[in-house]
């Protein structure tokens, strides 16, 4: 992939759309094919749901704004229970668009959402990819989240040690 | 004087009627002796020696002066308005009720100039439909079509009676900008609204050169040319609603017009940025002028109404009007709010597609705002028919609610006298574990299912299970029946039963199996069985039977008319006032378009490739193009896929047209054998849906028009459902 043909898709999405700074550490390839594939997915990541948030909410909500072609749930790698995020896919790249301008910020389950561009979906990115299962950044969170499990697992271990002693 | 008029009620503040002396406005002597205090008091002066209690009227029997009846009141009223139409020389009254006086005075009073408030007020009447209506009858046809017009046109806070199927309104638009930019002409063309930066550089422009704009000449029309639909002025607000601050322009002031249109164009502008759009609307250059929220609100409903589609995803509005309440959280809730409840209480008289919209909207605006709302100042809607259109919206939007939440939430944000407008909790049944199951014919075979697939057996191993199962359908030695119901019902309901934990388990459900469901459905009869199965297992998840519906026409294992059929059946039809069987409905339609299309487009690239190549090869140049062309019998076999697909399509439309005529056909014809009254809300919810499949889908079904004329909108079936399909031919013609 060319450089400039990059920068031109960059070009072409408003800021609305465009991509965020993130980029996925467990891509295989290079940072150019990344962004490249990332500007013509259909693919998006959801984040900040709440563990108790189902595919039918998600469903409900994400299919205002297009035909939704699949949903994965996020799933802690230990218990294979949700653990707050997803992966939306949609049929075209106009739909997944309107998803982020129009979703991106806004309450599902009285949480904020969060999305990105993803990608695309691979066998075994549905696992959180914590230590203890979940998704990173519940290991380090020290606020207290109920959505979300209570606190971060580090404090939580923390208290729970605390406790026995 | 106090009095109650028909319309009035005792909770309702009474408006005092007040009747000005004629000698303000009388120039002519004659017109004095009409003037009703004058008559007003010489009746009192002369029947006071009469006269033995309060009330007014006393009977003229000689010696017998009593307080005078209702009845003699109305027959002196018919009597008079009787010599009036006598000693005019009009004749169009054949009959008169006392009554009637509300719709002759008001009728006349319009034709004499009167705008439709006063009258409305005149008469304690709420809505203006109520007049067009009911009232404004007794008047020449051509007249009282064009009073009609007028006061629809006038109406103020008229935003949904929305029959854009009316030819009518197709002028309201035009006919209105018109006689204001006629106003504004007469004006001096002074308005307050526009900017007009080059006044800055009057100096310079005055001396620079003038150019001569050429005239401009609209084309003439032609029968090939294709008009936009008619449109509606929506106005929602009226300078009473806005509490203080600037004073809102009036619904017909050009004023009104530039705001809106301005304000239309940063929305359409900014489309694609919700938090731009909102940021811009509210930082709109004449803000100090007008009360922005409120036009803000407005137009946005307008956008968000417009029919037959919202010219942007219906989310667009709904998150920017939540970016708009999160810029102003001080006023904008309270006008959305305000909005909702002005919406709510012309509910009645709303279009139905505008009915779901704001559904829609709201329960989704809901959900971002932690679903409070207070419900309690709907409770009047309890008490009523839950069919009628509020308490219809209030369930609806519950249900949209706990799409976007869960059952429990929605049981806790509404106090328990609500329960009845409660959804059910969404869960599903499977009839062969129940209780009293053991009876079924199919329950050892569903149970031995369950075993074989938690075993994780191939697709054809089921097969094998459902193999012995008899079909309830067939008869001694008859020809085998065209599907087999017992062995779908017990495979369909097993299936889904095991995936009834979430959409993703139940459409891995139908991945494994679908060879196995394509086979037991091959015939139209067997995928309505399917269906009706899936109905039988998931009927109080409304959202599951969608996306289901959904997955089995998209792999293919039913048909678009397979599901027309299907929700058509006597077993829907109580469903058909639920919002979910239309979802179904509109989406089965858009996936038979979207699919044509897509074939369509394929066509048309394969012709364009092989002529490119042809152009090469004619040119003499080499094919150096890696692109495999297409032959010509690849062409021939895809044009015959098209043709099918369009066939189907066009049998999907037939069938919807076709079987609706049927189940309000039937509904008529039962009311009238009954006497009962036809118009019931399953009936106006029914015609309703009609209206709105002509409307969303008018582009395609244009196309059949001749056919559905000859075939199905025919003369003898009944004027009301023909009225309809009549209206939409008038609005393209």
């Amino acid at each position: 992939m060319s450089g400039t043909v990059l920068t031109s898709l960059k070009r072409k999405y408003s800021q609305a759309v465009g991509l965020s700074s993130y980029r996925d550490q467990h891509f295989k390839g290079n940072r150019t094919d990344q962004e490249h594939l990332l500007l013509l997915s259909t693919t998006l990541y959801v984040g900040n749901l709440s563990f108790y948030t189902t595919e039918e909410q998600i469903h409900e909500l994400f299919s205002k704004c297009g035909d939704i072609k699949r949903i994965i749930m996020g799933l802690d790698k230990v218990r294979k229970t949700p653990c707050g995020f997803c992966f939306v896919e949609y049929y075209t790249r106009e739909d997944s668009e309107h998803a982020i301008r129009y979703i991106n910020g806004t309450r599902l389950d009285d949480r904020i959402v969060r999305t990105d561009w993803d990608a695309g979906f691979k066998e075994g990115r549905q696992y959180g990819r914590g230590k203890s299962g979940g998704q990173v950044r519940d290991e380090y969170r020290t606020d207290f989240d109920e959505g979300r499990g209570g606190y971060g697992q580090i404090i939580a271990t923390k208290i729970k040690t605390k406790d026995s002693v | 004087m106090q009095f109650l008029a028909k319309t009035q009620t005792l909770n309702k503040p009474w408006e005092p009627v007040f009747i000005p002396k004629f000698e303000n406005y009388a120039t002519d002597p004659n017109d004095l002796l009409l003037c009703p205090c004058r008559a007003l008091l010489a009746y009192i002066k002369r029947t006071e020696v009469l006269r033995k209690s309060q009330r007014l009227f006393v009977t003229y029997q000689k010696n017998h002066h009593v307080e005078a009846s209702k009845n003699s009141i109305a027959r002196w009223i018919v009597n008079t308005v009787k010599y009036a139409y006598e000693h005019a020389d009009t004749d169009t009254l054949q009959f008169v009720r006392a009554h009637d006086t509300r719709k002759l005075s008001t009728s006349w009073a319009l034709f004499n100039g009167l705008s439709s408030q006063e009258i409305l007020r005149a008469a304690h009447w709420s809505n203006e439909t109520t007049f067009t209506s009911y009232y404004l009858k007794d008047v020449p046809d051509l007249e009282s079509r064009f009073a009609k017009a007028a006061i629809l046109h006038t109406a103020n806070r008229r935003q949904k009676k929305y029959f854009i199927f009316l030819i009518i309104k197709y002028f309201q638009y035009l006919d209105c900008l018109w006689s204001q930019i006629k106003n504004l002409r007469a004006n001096k063309w002074a308005e307050k609204q526009i900017t007009r930066p080059y006044l800055a550089f009057d100096g310079v422009l005055c001396e620079a050169l003038q150019h001569t704009l050429p005239q401009i000449i609209p084309p003439s029309h032609n029968d090939e040319m294709s008009y936009p639909l008619p449109r509606v002025i929506f106005r929602m607000f009226d300078y009473t609603d806005v509490p203080e601050g600037p004073v809102l322009p009036g619904s017909h002031a050009i004023e009104r017009y530039l705001i809106e249109e301005q304000l239309r164009r940063i929305i359409f502008k900014h489309a694609f940025d919700r938090k731009d759009c909102a940021a811009s609307l509210l930082s709109y250059p004449m803000k100090n002028k007008v009360p922005l929220n409120y036009m803000i609100v407005e137009v946005m409903f307008g956008e968000l109404f417009l029919l037959p589609r919202c010219p942007r995803l219906e989310i667009y509005y709904g998150s920017t009007f939540i970016e708009l309440c999160k810029l102003q959280p001080g006023s904008m809730p309270q006008v959305l709010a305000q909005a909702t409840e002005l919406l709510f209480e012309r509910l009645d008289s709303m279009n139905l597609s505008c009915i779901e919209r704001l559904t829609n909207w709201f329960a989704y605006h809901l959900s971002n705002f932690q679903f409070r709302w207070s419900w309690d100042d709907w409770s009047s809607c309890l008490q009523m028919d839950p069919e009628l259109p509020k308490p219809k919206f209030i369930k609806e939007v519950l249900i949209k609610c706990m799409r976007l939440s869960y059952h429990q939430r929605i049981v806790e944000t509404c106090t328990e006298d609500f329960a009845p407008l409660i959804p059910e909790k969404p869960l599903s049944h499977f009839k062969y574990e129940k209780e009293g199951s053991g009876s079924l014919p199919g329950t050892m075979t569903a149970h031995q299912l369950i075993q074989a697939i938690k075993s994780k057996c191939t697709p054809e191993e089921t097969m094998g299970i459902l193999k012995d199962l008899p079909n309830p359908l067939k008869e001694d030695d008859e020809t085998d029946p065209t599907y087999h119901p017992l062995r779908i019902d017990v495979f369909v309901s097993t299936l889904l039963h095991l995936g009834n934990k979430s959409f993703s388990h139940s459409f891995a459900a139908i991945a494994k199996f679908h060879h196995i469901l394509k086979l037991l459905a091959d015939t139209e009869e067997g995928q309505i069985w399917v269906l009706r199965t899936m109905f039988e297992v998931w009927r109080s998840h409304q959202q599951m039977m969608v996306v289901l519906v959904d997955k089995l026409l998209k792999t293919q294992i039913i048909e678009p008319s397979a599901v027309a059929n299907w929700l058509f059946s006597s077993e829907m039809q109580p469903e058909f006032t639920k919002f979910y069987v239309w979802e179904i409905m509109h989406s089965t339609i858009t996936k038979m378009s979207k699919h044509v299309d897509k074939l369509q487009k394929e066509v048309d690239d394969a012709k364009d490739k092989l002529d490119a190549y042809k152009r090469r090869i004619n040119d003499g140049l080499e094919d150096d193009d890696d692109d495999e062309v297409p032959t010509e019998s690849l062409i021939e076999r895809m044009e015959e896929r098209l043709d099918l697909a369009q066939n189907q399509q066009k049998r999907l439309f037939l069938i919807i047209f076709q079987r609706f005529i049927m189940v309000l056909s039937d509904h008529l014809a039962n009311c009238e054998s009954n006497g009962i009254d036809y118009s019931t809300p399953w009936y106006k919810w029914c015609i309703e849906r009609l209206q709105q499949i002509f409307l969303l889908h008018h582009e395609l079904v244009y196309r059949y028009i001749s056919t559905l004329e000859t075939l199905l909108f025919t003369s003898d079936i009944d004027f009301h459902i023909l009225e309809i399909f009549q209206q939409f031919c008038a609005l393209r013609s």
